[in-house]
């Protein structure tokens, strides 16, 4: 995934898209509070300069799907593991919710189930029957939409041909109104964002951690 | 002189044996008040696992909180026995006669209740055992690369080990005391005495076996509290990924230990009239011991910040500046002053080191090293490296009940230890004078 920092205006379109499609649990103001909302995508506000010369940035921040993650070792039950296409994915039935993974992500993007989710009615009627509903006290995270993915692997087998490059769309690209974010196959050199991220635009984050994150930020060198 | 021996044995039976039997008022309301409190803390923890972890004040970023510090504190409580009785019995200290069972008890139920808290504080308490490596419908061995994984396993050896290490000095005083008691006291001490009748090749094999025990525990005592440590150090978080986690959490938690064992021994020798042999010279040897290790816990607490602080690398030192100056520095603070100022003021000189003064000492130590622990995990985990996540923990009544039942319940423990077992080995002093 690449994601164009120069292009992306903090509109948050992509949080409530992942919202609708992942099924994220909600919570009620006094929880968020606690800093216990969900969002498998948030949008980081970092100021750059004194007031009033002044620039915002917003970074768009998501599970960087490491490489090497920290999140995966320290996992007692093989809850978060790599699987063969290199994403890093959640388990929710093997999660015993010992949190240790969300400790040791330097990106604070896991989320974890305090509660049994609820939905009061009629919003549980929206669900996404691809996506699902996690149980109280396991942890989740981005998958970078999988249930696309998987998808779009079965349309492309069922009609005798390869996944083509674009054809998958996670919710937060689909929706981003600035078409900010690319996402494909960084194993095939070809594909838009194995050129996005060759280029000389791109940084990842915290990257002298060597977790080796497969999402890349565009900006304008300085 | 066959007289002698016979009376100084009555002597003995006399004082050590006089608390297992009967009840004062006074003990059935302390045994009364800490099931109670205990009770109270297994009820919060069935509201918590019906209701769910969010009843702790535990978010994001802060994931671990009191019970973790729980955790680490107990673990390092349980120190006090193994270790230092240990060290004791195979320096051959001959001080350490009316220390020891006192020590090794602790050391048993601090780690019952150490032991606990990893379970309380799980998302999903009901499916620990999924940690346990056994052949399973899963056909999934747990991950033997997880931190957690080799803490099971440290925590597991470690109580089994100090069991059997409390266990078998007690044999020869098991068996006599089933020499000389009557009803189900007889057939219980019977039972637990197995067939002890006090041959020389029973004593030879015992002493064999308390010897190699003592060995082995003290590698195992060492290994669990690193292992404890490396939970943190493990992780990449900014203060926690550190080389020195290891020896430093080892030497908190003597430290702890050796206080905890000097509060005990202090109100146990209050209460069970143990003064003619719990002496003076007892405290000062064990508050010689509390000091020394005041001093490296104070050697390793300099050592991991001035590191820090010359580093400077960004991502530690938010973490350093909200210990020293931020919002976590009044604890800070007062972890200084109860874990090295006021002992060094109380401990260092002889003409200090009275009683009262080593008792003091002791309890503040207990304060300041769960401080310790406290300043250990929150810090870290509230200053995440990526500023925009950084968030507070608030414990809740839930988190603060259960914590304080487990105090309760280590008083609890006790008091039933003190009624069914004596405190003091019995048959180590007929077999020689400590004076």
């Amino acid at each position: 995934m690449a994601i164009d920092l120069d292009r992306c205006t903090g509109c948050e379109a992509c949080v409530a898209a992942c919202h609708a499609e992942n099924n994220l649990p909600l919570s009620d103001p006094a929880e968020a509070e606690k800093g216990r909302a969900f969002h498998w995508i948030r949008v980081d506000r970092y100021y750059e300069g004194e007031f009033p010369d002044i620039r915002v940035k917003h970074i768009p921040v998501l599970c960087q799907q490491c490489e090497d993650a920290p999140c995966e070792p320290v996992c007692p039950t093989y809850a978060t593991y790599h699987n063969s296409e290199g994403l890093n994915v959640q388990i929710y039935n093997r999660c015993i919710g010992t949190r240790y993974c969300g400790n040791n992500c330097p990106y604070s993007v896991r989320f974890f189930n305090w509660f049994a989710p609820e939905w009061p009615q009629p919003l549980e009627l929206q669900h996404n029957p691809d996506v699902s509903i996690r149980p109280g006290g396991v942890m989740e995270k981005c998958t970078f939409c999988i249930q696309r993915i998987q998808r779009a692997k079965r349309d492309a087998k069922a009609d005798g041909r390869a996944v083509a490059d674009g054809e998958v769309q996670p919710a937060c690209v689909q929706s981003c109104p600035a078409e900010a974010i690319t996402f494909g196959d960084l194993n095939d050199p070809e594909s838009k964002v194995s050129s996005l991220a060759a280029s000389g635009r791109a940084t990842r984050l915290l990257e002298d951690l060597g977790t080796k994150p497969k999402v890349f930020y565009l900006q304008r060198a300085k | 002189m066959d007289t002698a021996v016979a009376t100084r044995a009555d002597n003995l039976r006399a004082t050590l044996w006089r608390p297992l039997t009967g009840a004062s008022r006074a003990y059935i309301a302390a045994l009364a008040l800490t099931f109670l409190l205990g009770a109270w803390g297994l009820a919060c923890w069935g509201y918590q696992i019906f209701r769910g972890i969010g009843v702790a004040g535990i978010r994001r970023p802060t994931m671990w909180g009191f019970y973790l510090v729980n955790f680490v504190f107990w673990i390092g409580i349980s120190h006090a026995g193994t270790l230092i009785s240990a060290i004791l019995r195979l320096t051959d200290a001959g001080w350490r006669k009316p220390v020891t069972r006192i020590a090794e008890a602790i050391t048993v139920f601090a780690l019952m209740i150490g032991a606990m808290f990893p379970i309380i504080h799980l998302g999903r308490p009901l499916v620990f055992f999924w940690l346990i490596p056994y052949p399973n419908s899963r056909l999934l061995w747990p991950n033997f690369r997880s931190p957690l994984l080799w803490d099971l396993t440290a925590i597991v050896t470690y109580l089994s080990g100090s069991i059997i290490y409390l266990y078998l000095p007690m044999i020869p005083d098991l068996a006599e005391l089933a020499q000389h008691s009557t009803g189900w006291r007889e057939r219980f001490y019977r039972l637990l005495s197995i067939g002890w009748t006090g041959s020389d090749r029973q004593w030879h094999a015992l002493e064999r076996a308390m010897h190699r025990m003592a060995g082995m525990i003290l590698a195992v005592a060492v290994s669990v509290h690193t292992v404890v440590a490396w939970d943190f150090a493990m992780a990449v978080a900014p203060l926690w990924h550190s080389t020195i986690f290891g020896p430093y959490f080892v030497a908190g938690a003597i430290f702890s230990g050796i206080a905890a064992l000097l509060v005990v021994l202090s109100i146990i020798r209050r209460l069970l009239h143990l003064e003619a042999y719990v002496l003076p010279v007892h405290f000062d040897n064990l508050g010689k011991l509390l000091f020394l290790m005041s001093l490296l816990w104070f050697y390793f607490t300099v050592a991991e910040n001035l590191t820090t602080w010359y580093g400077n690398s960004p991502a530690e030192m938010n973490v350093f500046g909200s210990r020293v100056r931020g919002p976590f520095a009044p604890y800070f603070w007062v972890m200084i002053c109860c874990n090295f100022v006021l002992p060094f003021l109380l401990l260092s000189s002889r003409r200090m080191r009275t009683i009262r003064n080593v008792t003091i000492a002791a309890f503040t130590v207990l304060i300041g090293m769960w401080l310790e622990r406290y300043l250990i995990i929150l810090p870290t985990l509230s200053y995440p490296r990526l500023a925009a996540a950084t968030g507070f923990y608030e414990p809740t009544w839930v988190e603060i009940s259960i914590t304080a039942s487990t105090f309760a319940a280590m008083v609890m423990f006790y008091l039933i230890f003190c009624k069914l077992f004596p405190a003091i080995a019995v048959w180590e002093y007929k077999n020689g004078s400590h004076r």
